[in-house]
């Protein structure tokens, strides 16, 4: 699973080649401090073998892509294919009752974009466990307002923010921003300064919200 | 404005008279939304048929704001999400950093966290009980209640120069020793707190109107508490008996007795009740605390520069609205990657639609100010 191995490593990375729309972009970081040479990271994350990912093995085969561990949380790397399935397992059978998290990562040079972020806790057992679905742009995952209805929101803000579309998502809509509002600003992409500056000059009869 | 609420479920059962719907928007300057949220309601008269949030009107970016400061500089803005209760905003993420690093904040530091972080529990319930009875009408507790907060925001003033965006908290410990008398300071106020909440019972625990405004108005089961994420004190007053401190403890929280109070039926006056014990339990930890405050360092070894091994971490804390969690993921450099926070105002207002359904209009006002929201947060 190309993780955080192909990710951009420098800070400066999550700058873009300004678009066209946004304004003369100044480098905000630019007072950070010089950092020392970098260390050897330690070997992050390791793999989990445990009675749970296991079972979840047992049960879904290939759709679970990886099963690791970063300091000493578990998460599972799962196919977006088997996302509902996997979800309805994890709350039924594993006692996940409680989506405590839905978010997303942007990771803009991997083929598979962006990954989804379920972060589930367990009542009876508490316990937590994080599932990390890699999806490609465009891709439709299915929706876990089903599963669990608090969702609902989260996926909202997710497609806000990173403008992943859920699948059968019952009032998929911008939560955050406004609603015809161009760009989704948690891309990487997506430079800080910038923003809608037609919405703003249409909306607020101003030049610029900054 | 379009109705453009589509709910099939409540269309059949709405119409009593055969009346037209209407749509009221209520919001986003009115008084008792706690700030700026508009609600679009949905009425059959005076009887509330759906209600629809829409949010958003304070969102800053803080999230994308974080993916451009360093670990250190980042700090600071969290307390500008919940601006009632920002030493549990810091008191979180500084947890999640000191995990994403591998390091741990001293005992002393811990300890001095915890009394810090439940003062701001009661400070931040006194905000609540103050607005919300005032939504309601009764006037009086506002000026109570604001007064002992006085008290707590004057301790936060000598700790740390600020009194509402604190930033008390720093990665790896405390910045500031605290000050002489800061155990004194403390307890005087638990003392003489003892005496002002029983001010409020007597003002309202057994008052008609009270009750008659919040028995049984908003009530939500266990299973739809847990279904929709809420969490804090509505998940408690609907009977289960589930607190971070207890399930997950951090910071100091192992080392010290308290009770979870739970309710029964999940209505408006069991959550009153739920956090009105829960500002006496936060006052009997402070007492614990301060009886013994270890000895040592407040700040550990994190060094200047902090450059977390890539990798991710997911820390939550009990706030006193709930589940305040924090996902960081760190990429080895100096400014994080990605950082996701789980505001607990923003998942327990998704609520609000099903408590609201078939209430009165006023009734909206008392179920806003039951779910304690902070609009800096839920917007962020």
């Amino acid at each position: 699973m190309p993780d955080e191995s192909k990710a951009p490593q420098s800070p400066e990375g999550s700058k873009p080649e300004a678009p066209g729309a946004s304004p003369a972009p100044t480098a905000p970081g630019a007072a950070k401090p010089a950092p020392p040479p970098p260390k050897a990271p330690p070997p992050l994350p390791i793999p989990l073998n445990n009675d749970l990912s296991a079972r979840y093995r047992e049960r879904f085969g290939a759709a679970i892509l990886d099963a690791l561990e970063d300091r000493r949380q578990p998460y599972l790397v799962i196919d977006s294919l088997q996302l509902s399935d996997i979800a309805r397992y994890s709350r039924d059978e594993e006692k996940f009752d409680l989506l405590e998290d839905f978010t997303a990562v942007d990771w803009p040079r991997r083929e598979k974009r962006f990954d989804l972020i379920a972060i589930l806790y367990s009542f009876p057992h508490n316990t937590r466990l994080r599932l990390k679905i890699p999806v490609t742009e465009g891709e439709r995952p299915a929706s876990l307002t089903e599963i669990w209805p608090t969702a609902n929101w989260l996926e909202r803000e997710i497609f806000d923010m990173f403008g992943i579309v859920f699948a059968g998502h019952p009032d998929l809509k911008r939560i955050l921003l406004p609603d015809e509002w161009q760009g989704h600003p948690l891309r990487k992409d997506y430079d800080i300064l910038r923003q809608d500056t037609a919405w703003v000059r249409e909306n607020l009869g101003i030049e610029s919200g900054q | 404005m379009g109705n453009t609420l589509r709910d099939d479920a409540t269309q059949n059962n709405s119409t009593l008279l055969g009346a037209d719907e209407l749509v009221v928007n209520m919001g986003p300057q009115h008084p008792s939304t706690h700030g700026v949220l508009r609600v679009k309601l949905k009425l059959d008269g005076e009887r509330v048929r759906g209600a629809e949030c829409v949010i958003g009107y304070l969102h800053r970016g803080v999230e994308k704001i974080a993916e451009h400061r360093t670990y250190q500089q980042f700090a600071p803005y969290v307390d500008r999400m919940d601006y009632v209760a920002a030493v549990s905003n810091g008191l979180g993420y500084c947890e999640a950093v000191e995990k994403l690093l591998n390091a741990e904040a001293p005992p002393r530091a811990r300890v001095i966290r915890t009394i810090l972080t439940e003062l701001q529990r009661i400070a931040s319930h006194l905000v609540w009980l103050g607005t919300h009875a005032l939504d309601i009408g009764a006037l009086t507790p506002l000026f109570y209640c604001f007064r002992e907060r006085e008290e707590i925001l004057k301790i936060f003033e000598k700790y740390c120069g600020a009194r509402l965006t604190t930033h008390a908290f720093r990665i790896g410990g405390l910045q500031y020793e605290a000050y002489d008398g800061f155990e004194k300071d403390v307890e005087r106020f638990c003392k003489d707190f003892e005496r002002r909440i029983q001010d409020y019972v007597d003002l309202l625990t057994g008052n008609s109107i009270w009750i008659g405004r919040t028995r049984n108005v908003g009530v939500l089961s266990a299973a739809e508490c847990i279904a929709l994420g809420a969490s804090g004190p509505l998940l408690r007053a609907s009977g289960v008996k589930w607190d971070l401190r207890k399930a997950q403890p951090y910071a100091a929280y192992d080392q010290y007795q308290f009770e979870i109070p739970v309710g029964a039926n999940g209505d408006t006056y069991d959550r009153y009740m739920v956090r009105m014990e829960e500002m006496r339990q936060s006052r009997l930890i402070c007492l614990q605390a301060i009886e013994r405050i270890p000895e040592g360092p407040i700040l550990g070894k994190v060094g200047k520069v902090l450059k977390p091994a890539a990798g991710e971490i997911y820390h939550s804390i009990e706030a006193p609205k709930g589940i305040l969690g924090y996902y960081i993921v760190s990429d080895g450099t100096t400014q994080p990657y990605r950082v996701r926070i789980r505001p607990p105002s923003f998942v327990n207002l998704q609520a609000l639609d099903k408590m609201v359904r078939g209430h009165l209009v006023a009734d909206v006002v008392a179920i806003i100010g039951t779910l304690d929201i902070v609009l800096g947060e839920v917007d962020r």
